[in-house]
């Protein structure tokens, strides 16, 4: 229906956009209770009366939490408030037990910080943070009847494990002057997010597990006559696309909504300021309720909740604990292991610098590293549509694999086949490489009588080596190798047969 | 002077999904205006210099170890429930938007 590209939307208007992160810490407990904060338990069985806002229970902060958000507010360069508190934003929502959600209004644990983001060529982008405050999460809905989606439902069914999880929100100013990249920017400022909080080890950071996720605010502005001021001109009216949950979601949910909203404007029809909805399947939104009858929230200051206030000392203490910024990391890791600009941005897109910055420390070399981790096991994780991390599979196996090729135990097939037996399930890769008999055959007394055996079964290939011909001897190492199931040194029996016709390799 | 008007009234009872009738908007109308006009008589005496206050009692940082504890059980959870299904609690349409 878009009649405009998002590249064409932003040839003729200048976009403004926004972006609200949640972050799901990964703290034992939840928020302001002492029950698990684990996923994937059986229906409420991590519940009790604080989380299910049972009559009487009193929720208390949970210490762990605080540390978390502070040091996630310092990492992005964010002032950290003495004096914080929590406040109650009131609405109905069967996932919200209490009708209300705790979360913080006018006096956020963290505000006015920057992040640099790294673009894929290596131009850095400044983001403005206004805020990063903390407050629980939501249950989770299920819909029952119709096509299991909220339309056509008859009921739903709320499991309320995740009810009261810690998260942090961070929510940057309007950002602009990224013009035709403001979808790459976008991408990268969540992308750095996920890699900070990783870094951190406050987050497992994953986002289809929904432990980061997005919401992208955009709007489109008039472009300046030429020698006029951009920033002069009044934003336009935008639109919220809630829970947008992967990067390249991120990028396609700001080309659908530039396009959607440039069609509008330029058929003369106003872009109306609502919450809108990402829908994976067809890359496109749709809309939610309208701002004006929903957005009533009635903040007040949460009665059962102390403020929080930090002592100067601990912040910068925590300070002390930050790790280093991921695009430093990168820049330094980049040098350290002489990978190309596209060796490295491969890696970072696959998910794969924890997993090769871990078998190098394991003892492997970067290169063997990065091969194994965006070749073999690339391929492994595709076929299997997981993700990366998710294979079977350590840093250390594949370090102690590759420590098996260069000590010429095995060669690269055999390692693929230790490698199968790894992801199997059959234990460490030597202990797949002794109980399948993958061991390279290094006795010369065997390999002999196996290249014998081959000659004799075709005498012909002698004589061709004696005259001149030594690359007959390729079907004489072919043969050895099938006799030894592949597990000859193919050098060595290349020798052997040299040595049998008398010439010199 | 009357802070709140009816419709204000009318509007936070929709809000807080409370119904009430003609006769209950007049009469609480008046009554939340009484309260509203004379809390407000507070920010007639509390200068600039004085911090707002949500708390009575000047504490701060009462917090917990994130150490797990106990839950109820699924069954204990669910016991309340007007209706339960498949362990979980069972609601009635959603009418609105997508979680």
């Amino acid at each position: 229906m878009s009649k405009m590209t998002y590249e064409s939307a932003m040839e003729q208007f200048d976009p403004v956009f926004g972006i609200e992160v949640h972050v799901e810490l990964n703290t034992k407990t939840k928020m302001f209770c002492g029950c698990a904060n684990e996923f994937g338990a059986e229906p409420n069985t991590q519940v009790c009366p604080v989380c299910l806002g049972l009559p009487g229970s009193m929720p208390v902060v949970n210490d762990k939490a605080v540390e978390s958000a502070i040091r996630l507010g310092l990492s992005l360069g964010c002032s950290i408030r003495e004096s914080s508190r929590f406040a109650r934003k009131n609405y109905f929502y069967p996932d919200l037990a209490k009708d209300y959600q705790i979360s913080q209004y006018d006096e956020p644990t963290s505000y006015e910080g920057s992040l640099d983001v790294v673009l894929d060529d290596g131009e850095v982008f400044t983001i403005g943070i206004e805020r990063a405050h903390m407050e629980e999460d939501a249950g989770k809905n299920t819909h029952v009847g119709g096509t299991g989606g909220i339309q056509g439902a008859s009921h739903s069914l709320v499991d309320y494990n995740r009810g009261g999880v810690p998260l942090v929100e961070i929510v940057t100013h309007p950002i602009t002057g990224a013009g035709a990249r403001t979808a790459e920017v976008a991408r990268a400022y969540v992308a750095t997010i996920r890699d900070i909080v990783k870094a951190l080890g406050i987050s497992d950071g994953r986002m289809e597990q929904g432990s980061v996720r997005a919401d992208v605010n955009l709007s489109l502005r008039p472009k300046a006559a030429a020698g006029e001021d951009q920033n002069a001109v009044p934003f336009g009216k935008r639109s919220e696309t809630k829970n947008v949950n992967s990067l390249r979601a991120i990028e396609r949910a700001i080309h659908h909504e530039a396009a959607r909203q440039a069609d509008l404007l330029l058929a003369g029809q106003p872009v109306v300021q609502e919450t809108r909805h990402w829908h994976e399947d067809t890359s496109s939104t749709t809309p939610g309720r309208s701002k004006e009858e929903a957005e009533d929230y009635r903040y007040f200051p949460e009665p059962d909740l102390l403020p929080v206030q930090p002592s100067r000392e601990w912040v910068e203490e925590l300070r002390g604990t930050l790790p280093e910024h991921p695009a430093k990391m990168r820049v330094r890791l980049k040098e350290e292991w002489g990978f190309s600009d596209m060796e490295m941005r491969d890696a970072v897109n696959a998910d794969a610098l924890d997993l090769i910055a871990s078998t190098v420390a394991a003892g492997a070399k970067p290169q063997a590293a990065r091969k194994w981790w965006m070749g073999e096991l690339a391929r492994t994780a595709n076929d299997r549509e997981i993700a990366l991390p998710d294979l079977p599979v350590t840093p250390e196996h594949i370090a102690e694999l590759q420590g098996l090729i260069d000590e010429g135990k095995i060669n690269d097939k055999l390692a693929r086949q230790a490698l199968e037996g790894v992801l199997a399930g059959e234990g460490s890769p030597a202990e797949v490489v002794a109980s399948r008999g993958l061991e390279v055959v290094s006795d010369d007394s065997a390999l002999e009588a196996a290249v014998d055996e081959a000659l004799a079964a075709q005498p012909d290939v002698l004589a061709k080596i004696q005259d001149g011909k030594v690359q007959a001897a390729g079907a004489i190492v072919g043969a050895v190798m099938k006799a030894t199931r592949g597990q000859a040194d193919a050098g060595r029996v290349r020798e052997i047969i040299l040595q049998r016709a008398g010439v010199e390799g | 002077m009357s802070s709140l008007e009816r419709s204000d009234v009318a509007r936070l009872a929709a809000l807080a999904r409370i119904d009430m009738t003609d006769e209950d908007l007049d009469r609480m109308s008046g009554q939340l205006s009484a309260i509203v006009d004379s809390v407000a008589k507070v920010a007639e005496v509390a200068g600039q210099d004085v911090p707002a206050t949500s708390h009575p009692i000047p504490m701060a940082n009462v917090h917990r170890p994130d150490e797990v504890r106990p839950s109820l059980t699924q069954e204990a959870a669910l016991s309340s429930a007007p209706e339960a299904e498949e362990g979980r609690f069972r609601v009635p349409q959603i009418l609105g938007e997508e979680a």
